[in-house]
C-alpha cells in the first residue's frame, strides 16, 4: 500500500486527542464499575476495601486505569511504526489472554490433556484439511477448465456443481454425505465422509477462484498460442496454467486457512479432530472451558503459522511475477 | 498480384452455410497462396470487412495500411482464423477457412503471426519461447528444436539473451524474439499486426531490419504497418483500407506518388505531414 511521504504530527501526541481519549475511557470504565475486581485490589491502599469503597472506589479505579491507558498510547506513539504495531499486538494478546483468568482454568487439567489434543486432535485436523485442500485443488482445476472449455456438457456439469455445492451449508453437506451415502448403499467412514464434504464444498468455491485466475491471463497469450498451432488442451497446460497458478496459489492458501477451521464442523459426525476432543474431553469433569479455550488457542497458533506461510507464498509469487512479467 | 476489389461477380459462396463442402480447395486458377474472395465480416451490427478481395502469391510482400478502425487488423486476423469471417471465401495454402474446418491448426502451423503487444510467453525463457511450438506442436526432438532456436536468435541478433525472461528484454528485443518464435515453426507465410506500433522510436529500426532481412529471404509477408519507409523498400503491393473496404491496392511507387482516391491522398498527407 502507498504510505504518504509527508509526516504529520502524531494523533496520539496531540493534547486534545489525549484529553478526549482519557475522558472516553474514563466514562466507559466508570460505567463498567471495576472497583470490585483485580484492579480494585491493587488500589486497596488508597480506596480501602474495594467492596466497600462505593462511588469513590469506582471513580478512583476508572481514573487510574484511564490515565494508565492514556500514558500507554502516548508512550507507544514514540516507537517506530513496525515496533509500534508489534507492541500493540502483544498488549492486545496479553489483555485478551488475561481475560481467561475469570474462568479459573485448571492448568493441571489442560496439561494432562494437551498431548492427546495435539497428537490426536491437531494431527487429525491437519491431515483431514490437507487431504481436502489437495482434492479441492484438483476438483477446482477441473471445474474451472470445464467452465472455460466451451464444451456445453462440461460447462453444464461444472456450473451445476458450483451452483449446488456453493449453496449448501457445509454442516448440512456433512450430514448429507455421512448419513445419505450409507442409505444409497455406500457405507462410508466418518473421516472419508468429512474429507468428501470439505472437498465438495471448497472445490465449488475454489472453482470460481481458479476460473477468475485463468481468465486473468491476457487473451493475447491465447492468441499467440493458438496462432502457433497449439490446440485448447496444450494451450491450457503449457501456456495458460503455468501463468495462472502463481495467481491462484495465494487464494488457495487462504482457503486452506479457512478450511482448517471449518474442519471443526466434521466433529458432528464423530471425527476425533480438535473440536470433537475439546467437547468430549472436558465433558467428564465438566471442565469445558479449559478444553474449549485450549483448542481455541491451538487454532489461533495454527492460523498464525499458516498466515506466515501464506505471506511467504504470496511474496514469493509476487517476485516471480516481477521477474518474469 | 491481381485484385478485383470492387468486382461483385464470381461465385460468392457463404462458407458458414456448408461446412462439409470444399474442405480443401486446391488448384486455384493461379499460384496464389492466399486468396480472399468477397470476404465480409461483422462485429455485431458493425460491418468491418466489406467484400474484400485479395490475392497474394508465394513470396510476395504486402503492406496493409489505413486509418485506425479500417479493418486492417481484422483482415489479417481472418487469415489464420483468429477471427471468423461470415461471408465469402478465404483459401490459405490450399485450405479453405470456414466454421467447421477440422484442420485449423494445420493452417496455423504454416502461418506465423507477430502481434503489436509481442505476446511472448512470460513464464518461459527466450529460448523456451522459441522451442515451445516446435516441441509441443510439431513434436520434433528437443536437440533439434534447441539448435533451430539458437540459429534463429542469431538471425534476429540476440543470441546472448537466450536464457533471459521476456520481461528482462527491451521492447525491440521482445518483438525480435516474437518474430523468431514464429519463424521457429518454419511457416510459409508471416503475418505482422502493427509490429512496431508499441515500440519506442529508437527500437523500431532494429525490428524493421529483421523484417527487411526476412523479406529479402523470400518469405511471403503481410504486414499491417504505418512504416512507409518499409513499405517503399520491400512491399510488392500496398493495400490501403478504409471503413472495411480495400480502397487501393497497387505497387508502392504508384501508391505514394500517384494515389488514385481522395481518401488515400488524405491519409498519406496526414502521416507524412509530421
Amino acid at each position: 500500500m502507498y504510505t504518504d511521504t509527508v509526516i504529520e504530527e502524531k494523533l496520539v501526541h496531540k493534547p486534545k486527542f489525549l484529553g478526549i481519549f482519557l475522558g472516553v475511557v474514563f466514562v466507559i470504565l466508570f460505567a463498567l464499575n471495576l472497583a470490585d475486581t483485580i484492579f480494585g485490589h491493587f488500589l486497596t491502599p488508597v480506596i480501602g476495601d474495594p467492596a466497600q469503597s462505593g462511588l469513590y472506589g469506582r471513580f478512583a479505579v476508572a481514573l487510574v486505569l484511564g490515565i494508565l491507558f492514556t500514558l500507554n498510547i502516548f508512550a507507544i506513539g514514540f516507537l517506530p511504526t513496525p515496533i509500534q504495531s508489534l507492541v500493540v499486538w502483544l498488549e492486545l494478546a496479553v489483555f485478551f489472554v488475561s481475560g481467561f483468568h475469570i474462568f479459573n482454568l485448571s492448568l493441571e487439567f489442560i496439561q494432562s490433556q494437551l498431548w492427546f489434543l495435539l497428537s490426536r486432535g491437531l494431527f487429525t485436523t491437519i491431515y483431514v484439511s490437507a487431504i481436502s485442500i489437495v482434492l479441492a485443488f484438483i476438483v477446482a482445476m477441473v471445474g474451472a477448465i470445464a467452465k472455460l472449455s466451451g464444451n456445453g456438457f462440461a460447462h453444464g456439469i461444472a456450473s451445476f456443481y458450483t451452483s449446488l455445492f456453493r449453496a449448501l451449508p457445509l454442516l448440512l453437506l456433512i450430514y448429507l454425505v455421512y448419513l445419505g451415502l450409507p442409505q444409497m448403499g455406500y457405507v462410508i467412514d466418518a473421516v472419508p465422509a468429512g474429507i468428501l464434504a470439505l472437498t465438495l464444498n471448497y472445490g465449488a468455491f475454489m472453482t470460481e477462484v481458479f476460473r477468475a485466475g485463468i481468465e486473468s491471463i491476457p487473451p493475447g497469450q491465447w492468441e499467440a498460442s493458438r496462432s502457433l498451432g497449439f490446440t485448447f488442451g496444450p494451450t491450457m497446460r503449457r501456456i495458460i496454467l503455468p501463468q495462472a497458478i502463481p495467481v491462484i496459489i495465494p487464494p488457495t492458501g487462504n482457503s486452506f486457512i479457512s478450511m482448517l477451521k471449518d474442519s471443526s464442523l466434521i466433529s458432528v459426525i464423530g471425527v476425533w479432530e480438535l473440536m470433537f476432543l475439546a467437547r468430549t474431553l472436558g465433558q467428564k469433569t465438566f471442565q469445558h472451558m479449559e478444553m474449549l479455550i485450549t483448542v481455541a488457542m491451538i487454532y489461533w497458533a495454527l492460523t498464525i503459522v499458516m498466515e506466515a506461510i501464506q505471506r511467504r507464498l504470496e511474496s514469493h509469487y509476487r517476485t516471480v511475477k516481477v521477474n518474469k512479467a | 498480384m491481381n485484385t478485383t476489389s470492387n468486382s461483385q461477380g464470381g461465385d460468392v459462396s457463404d462458407t458458414s452455410q456448408h461446412g462439409s463442402a470444399a474442405l480443401t480447395a486446391k488448384g486455384s486458377s493461379d499460384d496464389s497462396i492466399i486468396e480472399m474472395t468477397n470476404v465480409n465480416k461483422w462485429f455485431g451490427p458493425l460491418h468491418v470487412l466489406k467484400d474484400v478481395n485479395l490475392k497474394v502469391r508465394q513470396g510476395e510482400k504486402i503492406v496493409v495500411c489505413g486509418p485506425s478502425g479500417s479493418g486492417k487488423s481484422t483482415l489479417i486476423r481472418c487469415l489464420n482464423r483468429l477471427e471468423a469471417h461470415q461471408k465469402g471465401k478465404i483459401i490459405v495454402d490450399g485450405i479453405e477457412l470456414h466454421d467447421h474446418m477440422k484442420e485449423v491448426n494445420v493452417v496455423r502451423r504454416e502461418i506465423g503471426m507477430v502481434f503489436q503487444q509481442f505476446n511472448l510467453f512470460p513464464h518461459l525463457t527466450v529460448l523456451e519461447n522459441l522451442m515451445a511450438a516446435p516441441l509441443w506442436v510439431r513434436k520434433i526432438p528437443k536437440k533439434e528444436a534447441d539448435e533451430t532456436a539458437k540459429q534463429l536468435l542469431e538471425r534476429v541478433k540476440i543470441p546472448e539473451q537466450a536464457h533471459k525472461y521476456p520481461a528482462q528484454l527491451s521492447g525491440g528485443q521482445q518483438q525480435r524474439v516474437a518474430i523468431a518464435r514464429s519463424l521457429a515453426m518454419q511457416p510459409k507465410i508471416m503475418l505482422f499486426d502493427e509490429p512496431t506500433s508499441a515500440l519506442d522510436p529508437e527500437m523500431i529500426s532494429e525490428v524493421l531490419d529483421v523484417m527487411v532481412e526476412l523479406a529479402e529471404s523470400g518469405m511471403t509477408m503481410i504486414c499491417v504497418t504505418h512504416e512507409m519507409g518499409f513499405a517503399r523498400k520491400v512491399a510488392n503491393n500496398v493495400v490501403f483500407m478504409d471503413a472495411g473496404e480495400i480502397i487501393e491496392n497497387t505497387d508502392p511507387t504508384t501508391f505514394f506518388d500517384h494515389p488514385k482516391s481522395q481518401r488515400t491522398k488524405d491519409f498519406l498527407s496526414q502521416i507524412i505531414a509530421h
